[in-house]
């Protein structure tokens, strides 16, 4: 009783209405409290059927044969045909996601530490800030178009390296905003006791405040091959696919996420269930190096 | 004696010097890192100009009708023409509904994880729904065709179809008239399961900076948890809300392969919302590997391109603008 008329939302003059707002009120919160759990539920549903749809239909088709062979065209049905795999895909993703990384990781960790020690502030640094920001969430396939102007067109053709250079830059993006984010959480203090001993400021960036960053740092490092290794558009017009393995750079190269999306759309049987497998080895994959990611950030804090 | 007047005079060049290598290599790390910045703004300088540059023949050959014209003909003769209407259309409408699908849900989530859940469910559930952000969007688009695309087919499009075309004056954007369920209401939803998870964790950071004493006075006033957050905890947050919100409209606007999967790619003006469609992305992403280059077909698809930075541009710094403040403490 007491608690109802102290309400703010009380309006109440005698006791019955006093009480059928109160029940109206636990009503609302219960019904409140329902449809979020509800609606949690549903995020991890929405979680658990890609995870289950994935597990089941790939796993029915992944064997050493998947990882160690290349395309084949479809057996249309042909049990005795040798089944197609991988190879030539996995072998490329990881070409292509390591320069990606090499490239872009460090001018990601510049400009990360650009921003947090040099440009605290500054309208320039602002500016950096901000354009780096919008990067990180741009439209992946238009970071494709761009580097189709400026690799693929003048050097004649779909090249490895231009997926490589298109995956760079939105490698740099994701190590700025981390590198920037835990390099302002190391205290002014610390810098402050190795500027006081004498040491260069550069000194005192590489190796003292990398050192304290590092971990969060590695944690920028491995989301951001965990966000290139899946990305499939840019890589649609840059390095646009292949159905044989290719080390060679200069010339149209095979990864996983293109490789999956043509044999998916492909409407063969056979080559659908390789795409599935491919699917469940890019997911698992990917989302191993977040969870080893937020392993690494979790140690150390 | 000796030793030390040794070590002094050996000591004074050598710090001489190694003053000079600092300062030396200060200006050679600033410069590094500085120069690795407007390296990042000629990155964007640079995409900008490249599309411009590249949709420039379209831009000039069909002026403003570019934009309002819903024609497609890649056929190359005299009937060849491009016009940007239909995947606009498609881009901003399966965005917004992805919107309107995800935000009541984000909200839930995060709700739940700042005021409902026990302490020990926290952590997990939030860490579930995060991955769910890192999964690829090729994934979406394989698990929507063969998972979400059957289910929309055969159990959403005509029971809901049924209920809702007699509504008076608006029924006609739930008529049937494509069965293969690959439509702009499943592009729709697909994409609103993939921003889900960033438009939840960022309403949830923001929830997390409300000061404790503004939600205590408010539970000492005796209002329930749901007066709590309408009261105290919206009205805070609320411009960080709409920022969030923004984020996930721009990631959806530019979302490429989830959408390419199960929107049907069909570049004709769709009547309903259960009729097949395209966006800007997803015409990108089918066509261009296709096109020749210097053809007015790549022309136009550059220009789409354009377009659609511009769109998701202006999207994602108002959504930056928004979250100034609170995301940057």
């Amino acid at each position: 009783m007491s608690t109802t008329t102290l309400s703010p939302l009380s309006k109440a003059r005698n006791e019955s209405a006093a009480r059928s707002l109160g029940r109206r009120r636990k009503f609302v919160d219960s019904a409140v409290k329902w449809l979020c759990l509800a609606a949690t539920v549903a995020g991890l549903f929405f979680l658990a059927s890609i995870m289950g749809t994935l597990l089941w239909r790939g796993l029915e088709s992944l064997s050493l044969n998947t990882l160690l062979t290349e395309f084949k065209p479809t057996s249309y049905g042909e049990d005795t045909a040798q089944a197609g795999g991988l190879r030539h895909a996995i072998i490329g993703s990881l070409i292509q996601t390591a320069i990606g990384t090499v490239i872009g990781t460090p001018i990601g960790l510049l400009v990360g530490t650009y921003l947090a020690e040099y440009a605290r502030g500054s309208a320039f640094g602002n500016a950096v800030r901000f354009v780096s920001d919008v990067l990180l969430s741009a439209p992946s396939i238009l970071i494709g178009l761009f580097i189709y102007q400026l690799v693929v067109l003048p050097m004649g053709g779909f090249s490895g390296i231009a997926g490589a250079l298109a995956l760079a830059i939105i490698v740099i993006p994701v190590v700025v905003r981390t590198t920037e984010d835990m390099l302002q959480l190391i205290p002014n203090t610390l810098r402050e006791a190795v500027i006081g001993l004498g040491a260069p400021k550069w000194k005192m960036i590489t190796l003292v405040c990398y050192k304290a960053a590092a971990s969060g740092i590695l944690t920028g490092i491995l989301l951001a091959v965990a966000r290139i290794a899946g990305e499939t558009a840019p890589l649609l017009l840059t390095s646009f696919g292949n159905n044989v393995t290719s080390l060679d750079l200069s010339s149209a190269m095979a990864s996983l996420p293109i490789a999956i999306y043509q044999q998916a759309n492909s409407g063969f049987p056979d080559l659908i269930r390789i795409a599935w497998s491919g699917a469940l080895l890019v997911t698992l994959g990917v989302l191993a190096i977040n969870i080893i990611a937020r392993a690494v950030l979790r140690g150390r804090h | 004696m000796q030793q030390t007047i040794t070590a002094d005079a050996s000591a004074i060049p050598a710090g001489g010097v190694r003053r000079r290598t600092g300062s030396f290599g200060d200006k050679l790390f600033e410069g590094l890192c500085r120069g690795a910045g407007v390296l990042v703004l000629l990155t964007l300088g640079g995409i900008i100009l490249t599309l411009l540059i590249g949709g420039l023949p379209a831009f000039t050959h069909y002026g403003l009708a570019f934009l309002t014209s819903d024609a497609w003909n890649p056929v190359e003769d005299h009937r060849e023409e491009y016009g940007a209407l239909v995947s606009i259309f498609g881009t901003v409408v399966s965005a917004v509904l992805a919107i309107i699908f995800a935000v009541p849900v984000a909200f839930g989530i995060s709700f739940f994880l700042t005021e409902l859940a026990p302490e020990w469910l926290r952590r997990p559930v939030g860490t579930a729904i995060e991955l769910l952000a890192a999964v690829p969007s090729i994934i979406y688009g394989m698990w929507g065709l063969f998972v979400v695309v059957p289910f929309v087919q055969i159990y959403i499009q005509l029971a809901l179809g049924d209920y809702l075309t007699s509504i008076p004056l608006i029924g006609f954007i739930f008529e049937s008239r494509s069965f293969a369920g690959t439509s702009l209401f499943t592009a729709a939803l697909v994409l609103a399961i993939m921003i889900l998870p960033f438009i939840a964790a960022t309403m949830r950071d923001v929830f997390l900076q409300v000061p404790p004493v503004y939600k205590e006075s408010a539970y000492g006033l005796g209002a329930t948890r749901w007066e709590v957050v309408k009261g105290v905890v919206l009205p805070y947050t609320r411009i960080s809300v709409v920022g969030g919100i923004m984020l996930g409209l721009g990631r959806a606007l530019g979302e490429t392969m989830a959408v390419t999967f199960v929107i049907g790619n069909a570049n004709r003006m769709p009547q309903s919302i259960f009729d097949p469609s395209t966006t800007i992305a997803s015409v990108i992403a089918m066509e261009f590997p296709e096109s020749l280059s210097g053809s007015m077909k790549q022309s136009a698809l550059f220009a789409l391109g354009f377009l659609l930075f511009v769109i998701s541009f202006l999207v994602l710094a108002a959504s930056r603008w928004l979250l100034r403040s609170r995301l940057k403490a």
